[in-house]
């Protein structure tokens, strides 16, 4: 079967009222022959921080900092501003990472699902981006900083009220992030 | 290049042909009323030696009854078994069942194996033939002359040119939401023949159909690096948009499609730039420290439609297409984003979020005569049929699960589930097909 994307038809023409009348036939082939590829990709999914390893985490480890000193933060709707149990988080990352120079980072935007899809990309673009600016702030190199959007297309928390909305409004702080 | 201008000729002396139909026929459907009562017609199988015939009837018949301005008499109501669909039909037998309207065809095969298609529409009050046509096409395409004929007879009866020979690409989205896979596909426009244009690894987001070319231009996460992509239909040929320091998104064809329209993420603001597709010029349009997003040519490429933050909550602005003059036009209670400029140029569709609530409206370019045609959970992402009278959604309801395509005309009475395989989001209308 071929996969046509124009699929070939010929143009109409009108038929006589009198059908005893044979109608002239102009026919035109449009062509439009279409091979579909699957391109390459690159498979580079940050994942969210590893929450699985609980266990024994090695100081200076992606567990350790996941686990110790929490790899997210949380935004109010709407809001990109870093609240107080935020910054408490963050200042602890900035610790970290101050103690282990050779991390690079990259700082995940989200928004939750109560919200259309380009303005969230938007609106995640700005929560990693002040969170990167706090960071900063606090000491981390920002050439170490790289920021994404998921915008809501990467909830953690699946449900249809606040209590999983404000969980997926977030800036996850992922360590050798993709790209560094 | 020669190809195309021949098909524009091809398709005007069509158009001329059909308005030798008479004008005392008394089968029309004003669809500039608000309710309109849906026109009862017959269509009959169309002749031939298997099932053929029987299908393409249904695929008319379910085109026109989706319109929402027909309503297809039952079958097992037809009172004359036409055996000659060239022959003039008793027309007695349809009004008495109440067929105002009545399809006759016959599809036959040519020696050279391609399939040839008839119908003629006949008014049956007036007791006359409306249009009569033919298609000639490979046998594989008979559900694009099905849609082709039932366009024929939309416009015959509305006035208006017909939207079903037409094709929707769409996000087609698979498993949990925490693992949700996303891939580009096209359908037709009932949501028959769907094929995936991307393998699913990278997110990929709001496509958008080219008016001129068989091209998309749609949002990609390939290689962690969220841009704005162009891909060829017919070649699977892709190229990044541009070379932008930041992520591009939410783009949108110039209505010559000779430019893409899109925001730019520079740290925290969001701005919108054409880039011209020859030139590769890049020109930015808005300047301000919110998100300026959802970009949408007017018809005649003259004014932009856009949404944006910079007063608090998102509203819908418009702008000429040098960027100058930005106004607002939104003033409702809510917030609305994802304005789309209707191709007849005389409304913008619109996501409305209110009291918890997502819409599906309209309002007029000045801001004036809002209207909401649909209201629940969820809805997002309007994008206008080719003709500007029916708008495709997406819908998600509260719980598991995931969204869904609709379709919804001005009335805001007809909406219909548009079945896709999977879950479905993002959809974008193709022009009308040459």
């Amino acid at each position: 079967m071929s996969r046509t994307y124009t699929p070939a038809i010929s143009r109409m023409q009108t038929l006589a009222r009198n059908p005893a009348v044979i109608a002239l036939t102009l026919a035109l082939a449009l062509a439009g022959c279409a091979n579909k590829k699957n391109l390459p990709n690159n498979a580079g999914d940050l994942g969210l921080g590893g929450a699985a390893g609980a266990g024994a985490s090695t100081p200076g480890s992606s567990q350790d900092f996941t686990v110790n000193v929490g790899d997210r933060i949380f935004f109010d709707t709407d809001s990109t501003s870093i609240r107080a149990d935020a910054q408490q988080t963050l200042d602890r990352q900035a610790q970290w990472l101050a103690r282990y120079p050779n991390y690079a980072i990259t700082v995940e935007g989200h928004a939750d699902e109560r919200g259309t899809r380009e303005y969230n990309l938007a609106l995640g673009a700005r929560r990693a981006s002040a969170t990167k600016e706090y960071l900063a702030a606090r000491g981390v190199p920002a050439n170490r900083i790289r920021t994404i959007s998921y915008g809501k297309e990467k909830p953690v928390a699946v449900c249809d009220d606040i209590s999983c909305w404000s969980q997926n409004r977030r800036a996850v702080t992922v360590l050798g992030g993709a790209g560094m | 290049m020669m190809k195309r201008i021949f098909i524009r000729l091809m398709i005007a002396f069509a158009g001329m042909a059909m308005s030798f139909a008479p004008a005392y026929a008394l089968v029309e459907i004003n669809i500039n009323r608000g309710n309109v009562e849906p026109l009862p017609i017959a269509v009959t199988d169309f002749m031939s030696g298997n099932e053929l015939g029987a299908q393409i009837s249904q695929v008319i018949a379910a085109d026109l009854q989706r319109s929402g301005l027909f309503a297809p008499v039952n079958k097992a109501a037809f009172i004359e078994k036409i055996s000659n669909p060239d022959q003039q039909p008793r027309f007695e037998d349809w009004k008495v069942i109440n067929a105002q309207a009545l399809v006759t065809g016959r599809v036959t095969r040519e020696s050279d194996g391609r399939l040839r298609a008839e119908f003629r529409l006949w008014d049956t009050f007036a007791g006359q033939q409306m249009t009569g046509q033919q298609f000639f096409t490979q046998p594989e395409n008979w559900r694009r002359v099905a849609h082709i004929i039932a366009d024929a007879i939309y416009e015959r009866v509305t006035g208006e040119k017909g939207y079903f020979d037409t094709r929707v690409v769409f996000v087609s989205e698979s498993g949990p939401k925490t693992a949700r896979q996303r891939q580009l596909a096209i359908m037709d426009q009932d949501g028959f023949n769907v094929r995936q244009l991307t393998n699913g690894k990278d997110i990929v987001l709001t496509p958008r159909f080219s008016p001129s070319r068989q091209e998309v231009t749609y949002m990609s996460f390939e290689g962690d690096q969220p841009r704005v992509y162009l891909l060829q239909l017919e070649t699977g040929q892709r190229e990044v948009v541009g070379n932008f320091p930041g992520m591009t998104f939410s783009p949108r064809f110039s209505p010559d499609g000779q430019k893409v329209i899109m925001s730019l993420q520079q740290e925290g603001n969001s701005n919108i730039y054409t880039m011209d597709l020859r030139s590769r010029t890049t020109t930015r349009l808005t300047s301000t420290a919110a998100i300026d997003t959802s970009p949408s040519y007017s018809p005649d490429g003259s004014r932009i439609v856009f949404e944006s933050d910079r007063g608090g909550r998102q509203q819908l602005y418009v702008m000429g297409a040098d960027g100058s003059g930005q106004t607002r036009i939104s003033f409702g209670d809510g917030s609305y984003s994802t304005p789309v400029w209707s191709p007849r140029g005389d409304l913008i569709a619109f996501t409305k979020q209110s009291g918890g609530k997502f819409s599906i409206g309209v309002m007029k370019p000045d801001g004036s005569g809002e209207r909401i045609l649909t209201t629940g959970f969820h809805n997002e992402g309007p994008t206008w049929a080719p003709n500007g009278r029916v708008l495709m959604f997406f819908r998600q309801n509260a719980g598991a699960g995931g969204p869904q395509l609709y379709s919804i005309d001005l009335t805001g009475y007809n909406e219909q589930l548009v079945k896709t395989p999977s879950y479905g989001s993002d959809p974008a209308w193709s022009p009308l097909l040459e």
